[in-house]
């Protein structure tokens, strides 16, 4: 299913915010691609950067940060794109759905309205058919009587149906891409399956490439081909799921697979691996896993791992990578 | 219809609000220094004309007998004769009501056009020189008071340079844009830079919201973010600040009417206290306070009509 040539290519990303005088780096030397029709999936904890990896690739952190580095899009470098021109690319081929449902729509307009501005400012529909394509796409994420609630507020609707006008916005006008982060964390959990079928297979229909940032290796494991491990803004291990999830070399990626629970169904939210990340303010200079590493050695403090290639399409950042048999075995 | 349910529930909540206001006022006027029959009469009248008048004007009734009088009239909408002006409070105040109005709505036309455009360009530059220039120049115009900046506008603009004229009113609207230049400008340096200090942080934080962050990654055109996004949230604090201030603005109107020789209600109201005038003044404090209400109860319809959260009960 994945095409030869990669539609989204990102390499060295790195976006640094300033706040109260100091550097804090986000996101540090990312890179990764997306065939079209690919899934991928970005996983790693909280305040790992996957949030600016996404709102960088659109060119969102821009205005709050430094951002450096290639984002290409069909061959096109993106990221020094000026915003009038991305304003073409976002929402028509690359679109975003937020983590927050509940506060990423605007209060104070319909949502019949904030779904057809997305169709004016992309498509030359008339507004009757407008209306009829809005009204077409809320019917398609699942939304009863969808004519009738065009005209309705986003309190008026739930968390998992905000959600779903969230994911018919973002794929009212076919984009070729969809940064799906964490589109299901802040629902119940029996709407969370739901709504991730929905853009699965929505994603499939339309041959849409996904990066589809998660918590949950579960859903990982099951959907993606491919998959980053991103640690203190950085990824640490990425790869063909079944190699990354099935032999990890990585001792973070080692500990988030252990945190999964044997024997329990898919879709468990991952344990938290002991320990805490360094804030961003004060990384260490060597690995940034070493205070949480039990492979750790005297060079882990010292000096940072990069990322390199173990096989062809296989990378891990680490000194001491967790041998192939033992990682299979744990 | 829900609507107006709301307002007519709004008018009798505001009964007792009144009755309230006008034991206030009663109270208060009988205890404003001096004594209206020497104030109407002239320090040289003689006891048996001060006594004529006292008793003419109703005031050497009992307290109690008084306020029943001034209630059961006031309901009546007789707010009495004016000693000053030798004519009923009623028709007084309506005569100049509406150069007040005009004068309000005039300063508050103009903060809207200075401070509008300016809270943008201070929230899109954060922290660059022209937000501080920005910031700088109002913070300036706040600290200064009205009557101040009154006199130093006259001095130059109209006495001197006779650019504008030093008081009055026009006849056509035209002439009245014209005089009433200044004295709205005085007023409006004021308003304008609380609207444009609250609007600016308003505007800093809706930049931010996740909405808009969703907004941009629509890829929408960045004047529709920035006007139908961003404008309209941020304006809703901001009218909200604007309503409650009515009561600052209008003792800034009365001030400016006074320097600029404004025959408003503004100025009214200071001749009404140096001539003693009780019924003028309690006709006066009770057209304010119902103005007052009447402000607040529009701008609640208005915050309704923009945000679809704040539901009319
Ligand atoms: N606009 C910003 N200004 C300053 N710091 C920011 C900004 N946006 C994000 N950060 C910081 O960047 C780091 C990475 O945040 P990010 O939102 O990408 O994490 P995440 O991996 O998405 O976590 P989560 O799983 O909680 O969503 C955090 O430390 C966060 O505080
Ligand atoms: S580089 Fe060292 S500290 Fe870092 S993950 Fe590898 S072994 Fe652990
Ligand atoms: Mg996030």
């Amino acid at each position: 299913m994945i095409d030869q040539k990669p539609i989204l290519e990102v390499s060295n990303l790195c976006t640094t915010f300033r706040r109260g005088g100091v550097d804090l780096p986000a996101v540090r030397d990312v890179s990764f691609s997306v065939g079209q029709g690919e899934v991928l999936g970005l996983v790693g904890e909280s305040g790992s950067g996957k949030s600016v990896t996404l709102r960088s690739i659109l060119g969102l952190s821009r205005r709050y940060g430094d951002v450096t580095g290639e984002v290409r899009w069909l061959g096109q470098d993106i990221a020094s794109m000026p915003e009038r021109k991305l304003r073409h690319i976002r929402g028509r081929e690359i679109a975003m759905i937020f983590q927050e449902p509940m506060t990423s729509l605007n209060p104070l307009l319909t949502v019949g309205m904030q779904l057809t501005e997305t169709l004016k400012a992309h498509t030359d529909l008339n507004r009757a058919a407008r209306r009829d394509r809005a009204i077409e796409m809320l019917d398609h994420v699942g939304i009863p009587s969808a004519a009738s609630r065009l005209g309705e507020f986003p309190h008026q609707f739930s968390g998992g149906m905000r959600q779903r006008v969230m994911i018919a916005i973002a794929l009212a006008a076919s984009p070729k891409l969809l940064l799906a982060d964490e589109p299901t964390t802040a629902l119940d959990v029996t709407i969370q399956a739901q709504i991730l079928d929905l853009i699965l297979s929505l994603a499939d229909e339309m041959q849409m490439g996904v990066i589809l940032v998660t918590h949950d290796l579960g859903v990982v494991a099951q959907t993606c081909e491919n998959v980053a491990v991103m640690y203190a803004g950085r990824v640490v291990e990425q790869g063909a799921v079944r190699q990354v999830l099935g032999a990890p070399r990585h001792p973070y990626t080692v500990g988030l697979m252990r945190s999964v629970p044997q024997n329990v169904p898919p879709r468990t939210q991952l344990y938290s691996v002991p320990g805490t990340p360094p804030s961003l303010e004060a990384l260490p200079v060597g690995c940034a896993f070493a205070s949480r590493c039990q492979n750790r050695t005297e060079r882990c403090l010292t000096a940072r791992p990069t990322l390199d290639a173990i096989t062809d399409d296989r990378r891990v950042a680490c000194f001491n990578p967790v041998a192939a048999e033992k990682a299979g075995a744990a | 219809m829900a609507t107006l349910q709301y307002i007519l529930k709004r008018l009798f909540l505001m009964i007792p609000t009144f009755f309230l206001v006008m034991i206030i006022i009663f109270v208060l006027v009988r205890f404003l220094p001096g004594d209206p029959a020497i104030a109407i009469a002239g320090d040289r009248a003689s006891d048996a004309d001060l006594e004529a008048i006292r008793e003419r004007l109703g005031l050497n009734e009992p307290m109690l007998v008084q306020f029943w009088l001034f209630v059961t009239n006031t309901i009546q909408g007789d707010l009495g004769s004016s000693i000053l002006m030798r004519a009923p409070v009623t028709e007084v105040i309506f005569n100049r009501l509406p150069t007040t109005a005009f004068l309000t709505l005039y300063a508050v036309g103009l903060s809207l056009l200075i401070a509008g455009p300016l809270a943008f360009v201070a929230a899109l530059n954060r922290g660059r020189w022209p937000d501080v220039l920005i910031r700088t120049v109002f913070q300036v115009g706040l600290s200064m008071p009205v009557f101040y900046i009154g006199l130093i506008l006259l001095t130059f603009l109209a006495a001197q340079l006779r650019w504008f004229p030093v008081g009055g009113y026009g006849d056509t609207f035209g002439a009245r844009l014209y005089h009433l230049f200044l004295p709205s400008v005085a007023v409006a340096l004021y308003t304008s830079a609380i609207i444009m200090r609250n609007l600016r942080s308003a505007i800093i934080e809706v930049l931010d919201a996740e909405y808009v962050q969703f907004a941009r990654a629509k890829g929408l055109p960045n004047r529709l973010i920035l006007g139908r996004h961003v404008l309209r949230n941020a304006l809703i604090s901001t009218v909200t600040l604007l309503g409650l201030s009515i009561g600052n603005l209008m003792s800034g109107t009365l001030v400016t009417e006074t320097v600029f020789a404004v025959p408003g209600v503004g100025r009214l109201m200071l001749e009404a206290i140096f001539a003693r005038d009780y019924p003028l003044i309690q006709g006066l404090t009770l057209t304010f306070a119902v103005l007052v209400s009447v402000v607040f109860l529009l701008t609640d319809l208005f915050q309704s009509t923009l945000d679809p959260r704040m539901r009319l009960t």
